[in-house]
Formats: C-alpha cells, structure tokens, sequence
C-alpha cells in the first residue's frame, strides 16, 4: 500500500527535511517495503534490546563541576549570535501548509 | 626507515635509534600524499601543524624521553571525528567549514602519546554508504586500482579506455582512511564501523581493520551514526600494529557512559604456533548469495588451513543473520533520524539565509545542508518512529537483534572461540559499475556479511588474504568473543603469519621510498 499524501507532507513537518521529488517518496516505499521483512520472523516472549551492555551498570560520576567555561569557543562556530546568545528567526510560527508551501508534493 | 615498514617491529625502532628522525618520516608522509592526490582518500592535509607535532617529537627523541611507542608516528583520522583546529566536515555541506573547539577522545589519546596527525581523511557523506562515493568531496579511489598487480589483469575494453575509468572503489564508509593506509601515507587511521565501514574498505584496500567490542573504545568526539552500534575503527597494515593501536585507545571513559569500567591492559600478541586448542566456527549462512565462488573458495581454503593446523574447525549455525540488514536498517534509520535532528543551522555547521520563521530556517538548512542519502534515512527513521509504527518496526526491530545477539552467544557457549567468515561477497567493483545502484541497495548487497557483529556487539577484524583473479585484494573475517580482543587477535596474527598477503606494488611509492632501509619481505621492490 502506498503512503499517502498527509502521511508525507507530516513526516517532512516531523523531519523538517524534504523529499524533494518523486524519487524521494519511491526511496521512502521501498525502505517501508524492506523492513516489513522484519514480520517474518516470530518474537513472541523477546524482550527488545536497547544495548549489547544492557547486563552492566551505567556509570555514574560525581555531580561536579569538571569543565566549561568554554562560552567563547561554543559561540565561535554559531553564525547569528548576540552577545552570549544564539539568535534564531521568530519561532512561533508554523511551517506553511501543504497547499501553501512550496513543495512537490502539491502536485501528488 | 621505509614507509612501508611496520610500525612496532621497524618503525619505532628506527626512531628510537635516530636512523630516521619524525620531521624526516612526516615530510616524506606528507610528500607521498600530494603525489598519490588523485586517490582523493585526504579532505584535509594539515601540513603545517603535523611539521609541528613532527618537530616536538624530534625534540623528545633527542632528549631521549619519547611518550611511547606512537611518538612521532604519522596517522591519519577520519573526517567524522572531532580534531581542534582542524576542519570536521564528515564529507557534507552542513559540517564545511566546521572547526570543532575539542578533540575525540581517541583523537586526543593519540595525540598525547606524540603522534602526528596528518590530516583527515574522506568517507560517505556522515558515515551513510559502503563505496566511499557519496561525499561532497567526490568518491575515493582505491590505491589497488594503480598497482602493478591490477594493471597487468586489466583488460581493457576498448582501444580508446585508459586506467582513468577502470578505477575501483574502496569500499566505504571509512575509505580514505583504508586508502591512506593502504598506499603509505600513514601508518595508521581511525575509521568508524557500525555495520561494516571500517572492516569492509579495509577488505577492498588489502589492509586490516578491525572492530572493537561495543564499550571498548570511547566514542567521545566521533560524530554519531548510530549510538548503539557504532566504535572507532582502527586500520592497519599487519594486525601488531593494530594492537599497539588498540592498546593506545581502549579503556573506559568518564565523557562516554557507553564505555565499560573494567580495566583495560595493553597487551602484545604471542607468536602463536599451537593451535590445536581452537574451535573455529564456520557459520554456513554467510554463505550468503552473492559470494563470488573465488571468494568461496578462500573461505574454504582457509577453513582448511586451520584444520590442517590441528585446530577444531566446526560448521555453527547463525539463523537470523539474513535478518540482520533489515534489523540494521530500521534501528539504523530510527537513530538517524534522532542523532541528525541536532543540525539546525543554530550552533554549529551550515545555517540557510532562510529567516521568516525558526522551523523554516531549520527545513532550508537541512534541506541545503544534506544529501540525499541522509535526508531518506531521515525520513525513513522517522516513518519507523511514529506512534503506530513504533512497535511494528523499531520494538520489532529490538527484539530481532536480541535474536540476532543470542545467535552468537549459542555459539561461544557451545565451546566455538573464533568465527571465519568472508569480510565482502566480491572484490571491488570498478565505479562505474558500483553507482550503478543507489546507497541503499549498495549498502544492503555489502553489508551483509560485517553488520550483525555491530548488531551483536562483538569484535572483528579484517586480515587481506589473497588476490583476487583481477587482482585485487580479498579479505577473510574473524569475530570473537566480546571483549576478548587479545585472543582474537592472536588467531588473526597467526593467520596473517600463514598467508603472506603480497604487498602493494605502486609507482608512487617506489619512487618515494628508493634506497632508504628495505625491510626483509619486500621483494616486490628488489
């Protein structure tokens, strides 16, 4: 089954990265084909493992103060900042609607 | 000293006993680089600060206090690990022109043992491929493509073709670091591996590379494809330096929680001459389709060779190894799309002139900043990641690893210490033939044999075998027990020892390398 129109326009929103073209949305097809793969195989009574050292304890430090003070460098890299901080565009507005944005998959 | 030589055994020695001095070794490291340019396996060449660590080193040596066995030694790192004052692109617009205010960990322990770092090297754009082709900075050549040995097996298809379009990949994602290794420039590289991307250009390129166990090596600094897979992944031309490596890296790290606290001692390998206590297990479902027979026949022989040898050779059984790439492909996807969501233009990296609204700043970043490849696995992460799929894919995907990782323990439990099995399914194709096919089938075709070690966690090694009928290398894999790295490398060393893979025979470094000190093996060059 095909993944719908909405489907893509949300995942675009969640990823905030686009497909680009019908290539993109065919590449999306075929991942989803490929792991249904997955179903074949029994899992009954299989915990999900999150890590090959799930069987060790974390380690945990000390909560102290070892470093920082490294505001010069961290804002070195930014390309908007001022002062100490990172300048970013207005943020309470959402991203165009499908109808309204500029994107291929207008046309789907 | 040659820049072929090895590094513990020759190398090292020749620097302690002033034969050749590290200003010496990084010029002609340098030099050999911008003549084998063409290989494109460099993003980054940092002459003048290597001439510099090159200089501190001599300065040690002369005072006789050098910081160990790496003083001097010129390596290379690739370009996803963080290094001061050196450019980290990871091969992608986002990450051009970034210069990171800290070194990785592995990057910072080398450094402090007096090694010299030449510069990083090319990979897939953010570790994303197996051919080293998809990067901003064009696709790396294998140095094997230009040897004496291919040349000569090379038949050219037309009258008018030249070696320029008969060239092979290296394999990916950590081919420039194999390609550096390969063709002198360094003595050493770091790579990275999460289902194969150090191990699988180390097969192609005819060097060893090897995987640590998941914990071992610190992660600290290495910009993250998939945390619970990924290791640095360390390249070698024989398996004592890969040791020595190991040594200088592993060991727990209070700046990376997924490192274990047990202690890690260095250790050199014994000259193992008994094998007759070893059960090395063959696991018939890496009998994989699309083994070229060639390759088939390797395995098999070197099945022999162990057997032969007086040691235990037993059929085992991996049952869920088919499973394991698209296991690989959900969770890999899944932690993509969460470990690629930091890049926002914000802090660091690429930042659109897009400025109407923060979310439409972030959408033209990414969407300027990467390449297709990443922006599918993006979106493909986050379709397995959404409500209702999350338990269909990416819990049915945790659950098939934890099949995938008793596989193995199976086998250890049932007495079996090492696994052989093949590193790739052929030897390198040429480029044209490889970009044929998009990244994912690539990766999915190439994986097959080196990702269920990252699934599973466990430690494996590269040692090139043999050439191929074109004459290319082929390399067979050995996996271990987790954490039990000295035992794995042990047999790899033995292994080595009995193949004798032929060296590299390269014009380049014929005319670098002339008169200076040859080593024993090299009758390539008499």
């Amino acid at each position: 089954q095909k993944v719908s129109v909405e489907m893509l326009d949300h995942l675009e929103h969640l990823a905030l990265v686009d497909f680009r073209d019908s290539e993109g949305v065919e590449r999306l097809q075929k991942a989803i084909q490929f792991a249904d793969q997955l179903h074949e195989v029994n899992t009954d009574g299989v915990e999900p493992m999150d890590s090959v050292l799930e069987d060790r304890c974390l380690y945990l430090r000390e909560d102290d103060v070892t470093e920082g003070n490294c505001t010069k460098e961290l804002l070195d890299n930014a390309r908007e900042k001022v002062e100490e901080y990172f300048v970013a565009p207005p943020g309470n507005i959402p991203l165009p609607k499908l109808e309204e944005r500029d994107t291929f998959l207008q046309g789907s | 000293a040659a820049l072929k030589d090895r590094l513990r055994s020759q190398v090292s020695a020749a620097l302690k006993e002033g034969r050749v001095t590290p200003t010496e070794l990084c010029q002609r490291c340098l030099a050999l680089i911008k003549s084998t340019k063409f290989l494109n396996a460099y993003i980054t060449v940092a002459e003048e600060s290597a001439l510099k660590q090159a200089e501190e080193s001599e300065e040690r040596y002369k005072r006789g206090q050098p910081l160990g066995v790496l003083d001097g030694i010129p390596i290379a790192v690739k370009d996803n690990f963080n290094t001061v004052g050196i450019e980290t692109t990871c091969a992608s617009n986002m990450l051009k022109g970034y210069i990171s205010p800290y070194n990785a960990t592995v990057v910072q322990k080398l450094l402090d043992q007096g090694a010299v770092l030449l510069g990083k090297t090319n990979l897939d754009e953010f570790a994303m491929g197996s051919g080293s082709t998809d990067g901003i900075f064009g696709p790396v050549r294998n140095p094997w493509s230009y040897s004496k040995q291919y040349k000569e097996k090379c038949v050219p298809k037309s009258h008018s073709e030249d070696e320029e379009s008969n060239w092979v990949i290296t394999g990916g994602s950590s081919g420039g670091s194999a390609a550096a290794v390969s063709s002198f420039t360094c003595f050493a590289a770091l790579g990275s591996d999460t289902g194969g991307s150090t191990r699988n250009p180390a097969a192609h390129c005819g060097v060893v590379g090897l995987k640590p166990t998941y914990g071992l090596i610190s992660r600290h600094g290495l910009i993250p494809l998939v945390n619970s897979m990924d290791v640095p992944g360390i390249l070698t031309r024989c398996v004592d330096d890969a040791a020595l490596l190991l040594g200088s890296l592993a060991g727990h790290d209070p700046k990376d929680s997924t490192t274990i606290q047990d202690d890690f001692k260095p250790f050199e390998l014994p000259n193992l001459t008994d094998v007759s206590k070893l059960s090395i297990g063959i696991p018939k479902e890496y009998h994989a389709p699309g083994l070229s027979s060639e390759i088939l026949a390797l395995w098999s022989k070197a099945a022999d060779l162990f057997k032969n040898a007086g040691a235990k050779v037993v059929e085992v059984s991996l049952p869920h190894t088919r499973y394991s790439i698209v296991c690989y492909h959900v969770l890999c996807t899944a932690e993509v799309a969460s470990n690629m969501a930091r890049f926002d233009g914000l802090e660091y990296g690429h930042r659109s002139d897009m400025n109407e609204s923060t979310e439409s700043m972030y959408a033209a970043t990414r969407r300027e900043g990467f390449n297709d490849v990443v922006r599918g696995r993006i979106l493909s992460g986050n379709y397995f990641l959404l409500k209702e799929n999350y338990e269909k894919y990416f819990v049915k995907a945790q659950k098939v690893r934890r099949l995938i990782a008793n596989d193995f323990m199976k086998v250890f439990r049932s007495g079996v210490d090492i696994l052989l099995t093949p590193t790739t399914l052929t030897d390198a194709a040429p480029y044209t033939e490889f970009i044929q096919e998009d990244n994912r089938t690539r990766s999915a075709q190439d994986d097959i044999l080196t990702q269920a070690a990252n699934m599973a966690g466990l430690p494996a090694i590269n040692i090139p075998t043999a050439l191929s009928e074109r004459g290319l290398p082929v390399g067979l894999q050995f996996i271990g027990r987790s954490f039990q790295e000295k035992q794995l490398l042990t047999v790899a060393k033995w292994f080595e020892k009995q193949v004798q893979f032929p060296m590299i025979q390269l014009e380049e470094v014929k005319r670098h390398d002339n008169g200076v000190f040859q080593h024993q093996k090299s009758a390539s060059f008499s």
